[in-house]
């Protein structure tokens, strides 16, 4: 039986959870597919559930836990009457209203939710390097999760690719346990903030390596090391590691939507008007659609603004009725 | 914890596994990984319906490197499944019941 709600959100990271504290309280009772448990950021919580200490979210003077954080998002929307359903969204039929949603089964005859309103807060996951066995390799030295498996990597050598805050933030949390890591990136300068450079030049535990990309991951049974290229020279040389953890950037989760939303050329969802998307009724925040600030506190903001949108928006529409 | 999830240690692990009459399924974890809380809830929900049919342990990586080391874990979450006390499959990072389940079955009869 297809169960119907006002106001359908998909995806639980900052963006969706804030809509959900803000639909919730304006009784539009919500529902949240919030995704399943996975070791890459596409799960319950989104990005921030593989990070540590989130220093820059405001309100919490000394920092706190990434996981944290967004168990308190979730509990505070649940208290105002916010439902959840751990899984994954598997279709949408954004073609008439009310919209059709699908978990499970998305060849199922029925959709499981039809929705009034959708907000769509899928967020983004990194990007692996897409190198010779590096997928063979996950688990075994090659890591999605720096704070899961940093652990493992106790007084050995490892390397981390990129050149964004976020390969630094990896980099220096992870040389709590490991001996030396290595930063490669493809660049001869990061793109990190101010803040974290400093950070990173600073420990001794950090090196770069500048104008390098890597080619293949060594190793037959766990991670031996890296095959990497001096994109200068052109010459190809290998680093001895035991772990490899990539931070080269995102990609939005929006294959779900393909065909049936507007996105940009680089796969992100476009809004207008605020949080519209070109289908009306259907509301867009976070990482899916933002490719250039990727806060959690822009996330949560713009989370606001998609259930304030939708709010008005059904409004309007029994107005018209 | 529900009593149904036995709590393992490097002591207690080789006796447990090696003489349970039905398949163990031991979960590698560890406080401060975020993976292995999400998944805590869905082997708590297997532990019930497979009660009888499959054992779930559990075994804290912090305190228990030995066990940890001897299997080679390198990654947390980590699911090792064990008949008759030989490691029979292995599932590496956090999944969703529907997967895991998928992924146990050929394994359980």
């Amino acid at each position: 039986m297809t169960e119907s709600r006002q106001v359908v959100i998909i995806g639980s990271g900052p963006a969706g959870l804030t809509a959900a504290i803000y639909a919730a309280r304006a009784q539009l009772a919500p529902l949240v597919i919030e995704g399943e448990p996975s070791s890459t950021s596409d799960q319950p919580g989104g990005q921030l559930m593989l990070t540590t200490d989130v220093e820059n979210y405001p309100g919490f003077v000394s920092g706190i836990m990434g996981p944290e954080l967004m168990s308190a998002f979730r509990e505070q929307a649940a208290r105002f009457g916010a439902d959840y359903v751990t899984a994954k969204a598997s279709r949408v039929d954004l073609s008439r209203r009310p919209f059709s949603v699908w978990v499970g089964d998305p060849d199922a005859e029925e959709p499981t939710y039809s929705a009034e309103s959708l907000i769509i807060s899928t967020g983004a996951q990194s990007l692996m390097l897409n190198v010779p066995n590096e997928e063979r390799l996950v688990g075994y030295g090659v890591s999605t999760c720096a704070t899961c498996d940093g652990f493992f990597f106790r007084q050995r050598d490892i390397a981390v690719v990129g050149g964004g805050d976020s390969a630094l933030e990896e980099a220096l949390f992870l040389t709590r346990f490991a001996d030396k890591v290595t930063v490669i990136h493809r660049r001869g300068e990061l793109r990190a903030s101010k803040v974290m450079q400093q950070r990173a030049f600073k420990n001794d535990k950090i090196e770069f390596l500048w104008n390098t990309s890597v080619v293949d991951v060594l190793g037959d049974t766990t991670v031996s090391g890296l095959r990497v290229r001096d994109n200068q020279s052109e010459e190809e040389s290998d680093l001895k590691v035991a772990g490899l953890f990539v931070a080269i950037g995102h990609e939005p989760n929006t294959s779900l939507f393909k065909g049936q939303l507007e996105m940009e050329e680089n796969g992100y969802l476009r809004t207008f008007d605020g949080t519209r998307t070109n289908v009306d009724g259907v509301f867009a925040c976070g990482d899916v659609q933002d490719h250039r600030y990727r806060q959690a506190v822009t996330a949560a903001g713009s989370g606001c603004m998609a259930a304030l949108d939708a709010e008005r928006w059904l409004e309007d529409q029994a107005a018209a009725r | 914890m529900s009593e149904k999830i036995t709590n393992l240690s490097d002591a207690s692990f080789d006796e447990h596994v090696k003489s349970s009459d039905v398949p163990v399924l031991v979960d590698f974890w560890a406080e401060w990984c975020g993976p292995c809380k999400m998944i805590a809830p869905v082997l708590e929900e297997i532990a019930s319906e497979q009660a009888g049919k499959l054992g779930i342990a559990k075994l804290n990586i912090d305190d228990n490197l030995d066990i940890t080391r001897r299997f080679d874990v390198m990654s947390i979450p980590t699911l090792i499944l064990f008949k008759d006390g030989e490691p029979a499959a292995r599932i590496v990072g956090a999944k969703g019941k529907g997967q895991l389940l998928q992924e146990l079955s050929a394994h359980l009869s």
